[in-house]
């Protein structure tokens, strides 16, 4: 059993900090886009037209039943091709941040569907009726009444989601890119100190996403009386 | 002038028929009450005046406009048909003040001062001024039902649907409720109430209907139901329910 | 589109000529498998354990069944392989840890892929394991207790067999993740299914054909997963209960 020698980790913390960084810039967006495009999937899936409606479920299944890091792959492969057709973006400039972007916004998307659904189902068809009685029409009934109950009982869900998402940017590592974790690996390599860095990665991760869960767990609480 | 006209209409889930061939009309100023067991489809036929059920026989015409007709736009004739569900359904993200104005602005296009007025005013017509800033959640079943009521009137229907506005009540809370109801039905609104309140319909109704098996088994003026109802069922019925 | 289709492709023999690029799928294929299914036993046997202490009426062992949920499903599953990997041989004794190091190293990527799944799976069974039990009436707990059955009687032939099928569904959906999850240990070198994807790209450059054949696989397999399981529900049904329509 070897020692211990954490001295390589006060010098590599800037760089760590900028992994983190990426860690948070792909958590964020995902958040933002995968809420925005799960409403859409999930009101297409709910919606009485069969064709938008198997179109939507079909997308949700086929990311759900694929593991992250095919998906990261995926999108590796594809958006340089779309960039460099679409946008004369040239193949060799660094576009794994922009796949990587995409891949887990799309991929978040079908998570955030299904709980979105689950959640616009739970709201009392009373209420859809009341709102159709009171001369809404279906848009205004699903974005005055459905959805802000819908999402009021969502979010402990959505925020455990996130903290699970938060987590699977780390797989970002299969394209290479320093995100905190690829950073903190990068470090440990170089330093030869990969065992450190591995610990000091672990329980940095446990620290924000347990700090997280608390908080998560405290609004649950709070709402729930 | 009939106001609500209902003509031959029967529906189905999937194999079950749930109304057969149910024909009646609700003339303006007209109170009617409907009632019968439960599962005889008087709530699923209420629900089809304002087409939240659709029907797959027959024609509900209401002022003048045919439901089915596909340039009839049912949102419009909704905001001016006024509906009491069974468990009030106010929307329990808003304050009571939110409930009454909400429909309103967004659907009639008031303003927000013109909503608020009219909403205060409804309010205080069933006796909750006191409440609007509350939450539906914070109030009592009956106090909420008078709340949905004074949502309903706020949008000046032409008429106004009741869906056993009472039997999600405790029962001491029931008689506040049909207090405003039959306030209402004396300064000559038009309704049709399915309800098992025969206290109340013996007190306002004009005529009393009474189902079946997804059928209208009697139709008839109040003086002649509870006098003489003809069909068995009916007799039945009313013994079992005027014996509490 | 300027790409040329070549399905041909995992009909041609590999570069060692020992097999052809369709064997590399299978070979793949049968790892991803293999690492799933020993992973799931595992964290069924765990997290059924562990979901039990997290419900007993002992404050230590409820504790300590809470505090394992928490550390492996608070750590990315990533790092928890790296550190199974790179960390675990470092902190045994170091004749231990030679020893380790000597051992083949597919093998060694296998075993920390193993018990890396394992247990963060059954962190998450247990947490459904409780939910389960604590979903059950609680005068079924008396009941087992007044007819004169221990506390794990009580478990084995009251609460856990009710319980076990309550869950089922949530069970299907963390098995699938099982699946989906195996694809992590790609990032230690084992040449399960998504790792074989990406060597077909190295030696082929034919990536979408790879990466279409995984996606349908890991599809396959989401699919097969699901009908079993459902079977599974409708023969374990009790009468008059949730999921008995």
């Amino acid at each position: 059993m070897e020692e211990f020698d954490w001295t390589s980790i006060p010098g590599a913390l800037p760089i760590l900090a900028d992994g983190m960084l990426i860690t948070l810039e792909i958590t964020a967006t995902a958040i933002l886009i995968g809420i925005l495009w799960g409403t859409v999937l999930a009101l297409a899936r709910l919606s009485g037209n069969r064709p938008l409606a198997w179109l939507a479920a079909a997308y949700v299944n086929l990311f759900r039943a694929v593991p992250l890091v095919m998906v990261i792959l995926w999108f590796y492969l594809i958006v340089p091709t779309l960039l460099q057709r679409w946008f004369g973006v040239s193949q060799s400039s660094d576009i794994r941040m922009i796949s990587a972007l995409v891949a887990f916004a799309l991929f978040e998307s079908a998570y955030y569907a299904e709980i979105i659904r689950a959640g616009v189902q739970s709201v009392p068809k009373g209420q859809v009726d009341a709102a159709f009685a009171l001369g809404m029409p279906y848009h205004l009934t699903m974005r005055l009444v459905v959805l802000p109950q819908a999402f009021r009982n969502m979010v402990p869900l959505l925020l455990t989601q996130a903290i699970i998402l938060f987590q699977d940017t780390s797989l970002v590592y299969v394209i290479g890119l320093a995100d905190f974790f690829g950073a903190a690996y990068k470090v440990g390599d170089r330093d030869g100190r990969l065992v450190e860095l591995l610990l000091f990665a672990g329980a940095v991760y446990f620290i924000l996403c347990f700090g997280a869960s608390l908080l998560v767990w405290q609004l649950q609480k709070k709402y729930s009386t | 002038m009939s106001m609500i006209q209902i003509e031959n209409v029967s529906k189905w889930y999937g194999d079950f028929q749930v109304l057969t061939d149910c024909s009646t009309h609700v003339t303006e100023g007209e109170v009617v009450v409907v009632c019968g067991p439960s599962g005889s489809g008087k709530s699923t036929l209420i629900r089809c005046v304002n087409g939240l059920e659709a029907i797959q026989q027959g024609r509900i015409v209401v002022n003048g406009t045919a439901l089915a007709d596909p340039t009839t736009n049912l949102s419009k004739l909704r905001a001016h048909v006024g509906m009491v569900f069974q468990n009030f359904e106010l929307f329990p993200h808003m304050s009571v003040t939110d409930n009454l104005t909400i429909a309103q602005i967004k659907v009639l296009g008031r303003s927000t001062a013109e909503a608020l007025a009219r909403g205060l005013a409804m309010l205080d017509r069933v006796g909750l001024k006191a409440q609007a800033s509350k939450f539906p959640g914070a109030l009592s079943g009956g106090q909420q039902q008078r709340v949905a009521i004074a949502r309903a009137l706020a949008m000046d229907p032409i008429c106004m649907l009741f869906d056993e506005p009472t039997s999600a009540l405790d029962p001491e809370m029931v008689n506040e409720v049909l207090d405003v109801m039959v306030e209402l039905a004396t300064e000559g609104m038009t309704m049709m109430c399915v309800t098992h309140e025969m206290g109340f319909a013996r007190k306002v109704a004009d005529r009393v209907i009474f189902m079946d098996h997804g059928r209208i088994v009697e139709d008839a003026s109040k003086d002649d139901f509870f006098g003489t109802p003809r069909a068995e069922r009916a007799q039945l019925f009313l013994s079992k329910i005027l014996q509490h | 589109m300027s790409y040329n289709w070549n399905w041909d492709i995992f009909l041609s023999p590999t570069p060692s000529g020992e097999s052809t690029y369709l064997g590399w799928l299978l070979d793949g294929l049968q790892w991803t498998l293999t690492l799933s299914l020993g992973a799931w036993i595992m964290a069924l046997v765990l997290g059924i354990g562990l979901g039990v202490l997290r419900t007993v009426p002992n404050r230590l062992l409820a504790g300590s069944a809470a505090a394992y949920v928490e550390v492996f499903r608070n750590v990315p599953l990533l790092v928890q392989l790296f550190i199974w990997y790179f960390v675990l041989p470092e902190l045994l004794p170091t004749t231990l840890g030679d020893a380790l190091k000597q051992t083949d190293p597919l093998a060694q990527q296998f075993f920390a892929a193993l018990l890396c799944l394992g247990c963060f799976t059954a962190a998450r069974v247990c947490e459904q394991v409780r939910a389960g039990i604590a979903s059950l009436p609680r005068g079924q707990r008396n009941a087992g207790l007044a007819l004169g059955l221990t506390l794990p009687q009580t478990y084995r032939y009251v609460l856990l067999p009710m319980a076990l099928r309550l869950i089922l569904p949530p069970l299907t959906s963390e098995f699938l993740n099982v699946f989906k999850n195996s694809a992590v240990a790609s990032t230690i070198g084992l040449i399960e299914l998504s790792r074989q994807s990406q060597q077909l790209v190295d030696y082929t450059a034919q990536a979408y054909e790879a990466f279409i054949a995984v996606t349908v696989l890991y599809v396959l397999i989401n699919v097969l997963v699901m009908f079993g399981m459902r079977l599974l529900e409708r023969r374990t049904r009790v009468p008059g209960y949730i999921g008995s329509k």
